[in-house]
């Protein structure tokens, strides 16, 4: 039992040095490129943190955005700008001006160690054992239609925080639309190893975040972690060269787009009236609803995550006019 | 101190590193990786925190808190993107404008 202990301890003290050490590089790191990849790296070790600390719901979630669809994002915004650059007249300045700084390097650091001491402090006096809301949320797993925790949680006990969410997502959507239109990349062929195994994986993709939605209710899993997958099925058909066919841009994809959303509020309104409560379900009705939520939820998730990575509002039929 | 306390103590480093980083780097890409470096400093306080239950399953309502924290920060962050793109198209610069030069 000692080893156990002991290996656990070099396995958590190694596991957060990496995580230091890596985010350290990823942010000091003069060369962009390598900057992302390494946030990439931090995503995936950080995924491992959060199942050391028996966190399997976040370590999904964190792999699936943390690490993927956001070192997507940042790499697609860095192939752009360097385009941009290069068009505008600033070819002639030194590549690694990434690195300039700004400041003398020793006043933040007098400023922020203070900073970093008083909150390494206070997380120290806490209190070493705190159960938290954890009995609440034992308590009300009866009545909450689902057996996982989490799910209970996100959908149920403190369902408006995903309600407000979800507009969140669209919020950040309408305003990468309102900055302008469809970015257009270069429309090269993709190799044939991409275009092949975009295909493969595409459909495997979709049942993962089937399976992934719907084992929710009672294991790790759920719509976050189903809608995550989804939007990388959506970026690695977008990075494929496959575009969303022109009937279907207008209204059905932002019926998509909001249906996550106009649910849950729908929802919301409902159980206002029905049980004087927002977001209250009938116990013996909450499992189907909470169901019926999270689907909307998913679909609404992978839409935006992927049209957030393809960036402006794909053309309208009204715009070939 | 037990293991959580360690990851805590990592997320606040994280976060302090990330605020170093957001203050002496020009380029905004870097400040936008620095904003998410400081972001998972958070998200680590708070599920290393919710760990603090000994044998029992750790806390949930921090954990929902965590993945509905992911998924803002990455649409925050490609909103950020866009910004920083925009920007750079209409200046060729993908950094903020120097006071003290002025």
């Amino acid at each position: 039992m000692e080893a156990v202990i002991l290996l656990q301890w070099t396995f958590d003290t190694f596991l957060g040095l990496g995580l230091l050490w890596l985010a350290w590089r990823a942010l000091a790191c003069p060369d962009l490129f390598r900057a992302i990849v390494l946030f990439v790296a931090f995503g995936l070790l950080l995924a491992m943190a959060w199942v050391s600390l028996d966190a399997p719901d976040v370590a999904l979630a964190e792999a699936a955005i943390g690490a993927g669809l956001t070192g997507a994002l940042l790499l697609a915004a860095l192939a752009r700008l360097r385009s941009s650059e290069t068009n505008v007249e600033v070819a002639g300045q030194p590549e690694k001006k990434g690195l300039k700084v700004r400041n003398p390097q020793w006043l933040p650091v007098v400023v922020l160690l203070p900073v970093a001491a008083g909150l390494g402090y206070v997380v120290l006096s806490l209190p070493p054992d705190a159960v938290g809301l954890s009995a609440q949320v034992a308590a009300n797993l009866e009545t909450g239609g689902v057996s996982n925790p989490v799910t209970a949680v996100l959908l149920n006990f403190r369902g408006y925080d995903t309600l407000l969410e979800m507009v969140v997502l669209l919020l950040a959507l309408l305003g990468v639309w309102s900055l302008g239109g469809a970015a257009l990349r270069r429309e090269d062929a993709p190799g044939l190893v991409l275009d092949t195994l975009s295909r493969l994986l595409a459909p495997v993709l979709i049942l993962v975040a089937g399976y992934l939605l719907w084992v929710g209710a009672h294991a790790p899993g759920g719509a976050f972690q189903a809608g995550s997958v989804l939007g990388a099925a959506g970026v690695l058909l977008l990075l494929a060269g496959w575009r969303l066919h022109a009937g279907l841009a207008a209204l059905p994809l932002r019926l998509a787009l909001v249906a996550g959303s106009g649910i849950f509020l729908a929802m919301a309104v409902f159980t206002l009236l029905m049980e004087g409560q927002l977001l209250k379900y009938p116990p013996a009705q909450a499992g189907i609803l909470i169901l019926v939520l999270e689907t909307a939820a998913t679909v609404s998730i992978g839409v935006t995550l992927a049209a957030l990575f393809l960036g402006g509002r794909p053309p309208n039929k009204q715009d070939h006019r | 101190m037990s293991a959580a306390f360690l990851y805590a103590l990592v997320g606040v480093g994280l976060f302090s590193l990330g605020l170093y980083a957001l203050i002496v780097h020009a380029h905004l890409l870097r400040k936008i990786l620095a904003l998410n470096v400081m972001g998972n400093g958070v998200f680590l306080v708070l599920v290393a925190l919710a760990r603090r239950t000994g044998e029992a399953r750790p806390d949930a309502v921090p954990h929902a808190m965590v993945i509905t924290g992911i998924v803002v920060a990455v649409s925050a962050t490609a909103f950020a993107l866009t910004l920083m793109l925009k920007l750079s198209a209409a200046t060729g610069r993908a950094e903020l404008p120097d006071d003290r030069r002025e």
